[in-house]
């Protein structure tokens, strides 16, 4: 069944850049995905589960962070930080039966780079295949 | 500390499967440093819970409060003014606080979010040990501060055992053989000869064999 999910994307100052190139058009220029919410954050660091539980108790079929990579983040020890939660939420996403796929973390090169739109499709790729999230109705 | 942990959240949402309105109530003693049960980890659990029984097809409102302890009378107390308001209390405390909740507020419907595990210490950040297992028979004195009744894996009086090797347990290479820390801590002090003092055979009542345990200070009580 075809359907448009809702994905949150959590991204720090550095690793969104993109998202303020060209009036902050040149995302949508290079085919970035438009199931994709973009919430920049000074540091991915500072995520609580809380914020990723939320987005999800919002009807996010999805829910990603970006940060910068584990050997070279603005604030150190961020990232590695936030890719910690991002395990815990999804160990307690599948103590409640849900697929742990549907939360992501990546470390991406800081600044300009194609990998920020590769990663939005392939996000979007997998909860299409996942199908709508169980808390989204 | 008295440390603890989650309880699995199909385990939890089972609890309040019936429940309209649920209060997850944090402690701000023990469990918030260690990381179990505090404000923010009841923020947490809120959030599963919504989430799960949304999942399971079912509506739920939960609401987040905190006490700064539930182990005593004054603070049992703030629960009054949640009176009526909820279904249940989901109490992110451990075991005491659980007991103290429904030992002084008979209407209140009260459930267990932790399971209670041990006290311990933590020497590094998001890790806790065993320390002490609240025998109520201190031996500290004489085996160099180090606690063979929480830390040997046969809670020996008279150790090491055959399974010592190395100064790690036969139980698992990560666990330190106490009794060889113990040997070598008094000999640090010039006092390795205690091990050969053999320690009687052990009167285990005060360990909770005789009963739940109480203490009682005349010089407190009015």
């Amino acid at each position: 069944m075809s359907f448009d999910p809702a994905i949150t994307l959590f991204s720090c100052h550095y690793t969104s850049q993109q998202s303020c190139a060209e009036d902050g058009k040149e995302l949508e220029q290079l085919g970035f995905p438009a199931s994709v919410n973009l919430v920049r954050v000074p540091c991915t660091g500072k995520l609580q589960m809380t914020t990723l539980l939320q987005a999800f108790e919002d009807g996010a079929d999805g829910v990603y962070v970006v940060g910068c990579p584990t050997d070279g983040c603005h604030n150190v020890k961020g990232s590695i930080r936030a890719a910690k939660r991002v395990d815990a939420v999804r160990a307690a996403l599948e103590e409640l039966g849900v697929e742990g796929e549907r939360v992501q973390m990546y470390h991406l090169p800081r600044g300009l780079h194609p990998e920020f739109v590769a990663k939005a499709k392939e996000m979007d790729s997998r909860i299409r295949d996942l199908g709508p999230g169980p808390f989204s109705s | 500390m008295i440390v603890a942990e989650r309880k699995p959240m199909g385990e939890i949402i089972e609890m309040v499967q019936d429940c309209k309105k649920v209060l997850v109530l944090a402690c701000r003693g023990c469990v918030t440093v260690c990381s179990a049960g505090g404000e923010r980890e009841a923020e947490i659990l809120s959030s599963l819970i919504r989430l799960g029984m949304k999942k399971a097809g079912k509506s739920i409102e939960v609401d987040t409060g905190s006490l700064v302890r539930q182990c005593d009378r004054e603070y049992i107390d703030e629960i009054d003014q949640y009176k009526d308001d909820y279904d249940a209390v989901v109490s992110t405390a451990c075991g005491v606080g659980v007991n103290f909740i429904s030992n002084l507020r008979k209407d209140t419907m009260v459930y267990p979010a932790l399971n209670t595990t041990f006290f311990g210490g933590s020497a590094e950040q998001g890790e806790w040990t065993e320390q002490c297992a609240g025998c109520g028979d201190c031996v500290l004195h004489l085996t160099g501060g180090l606690c063979p009744v929480a830390r040997c894996a046969k809670s020996l009086m008279n150790g090491p055992c055959g399974g010592s090797v190395d100064g790690r347990c036969e139980i698992h290479r990560d666990v330190e053989c106490i009794w060889q820390s113990i040997h070598d801590r008094l000999g640090s002090f010039d006092r390795a000869a205690q091990m050969e003092v053999i320690a009687p055979i052990r009167d285990w009542s005060s360990a909770g064999h005789g009963g739940p345990r109480k203490v009682v200070r005349d010089d407190l009580t009015v």
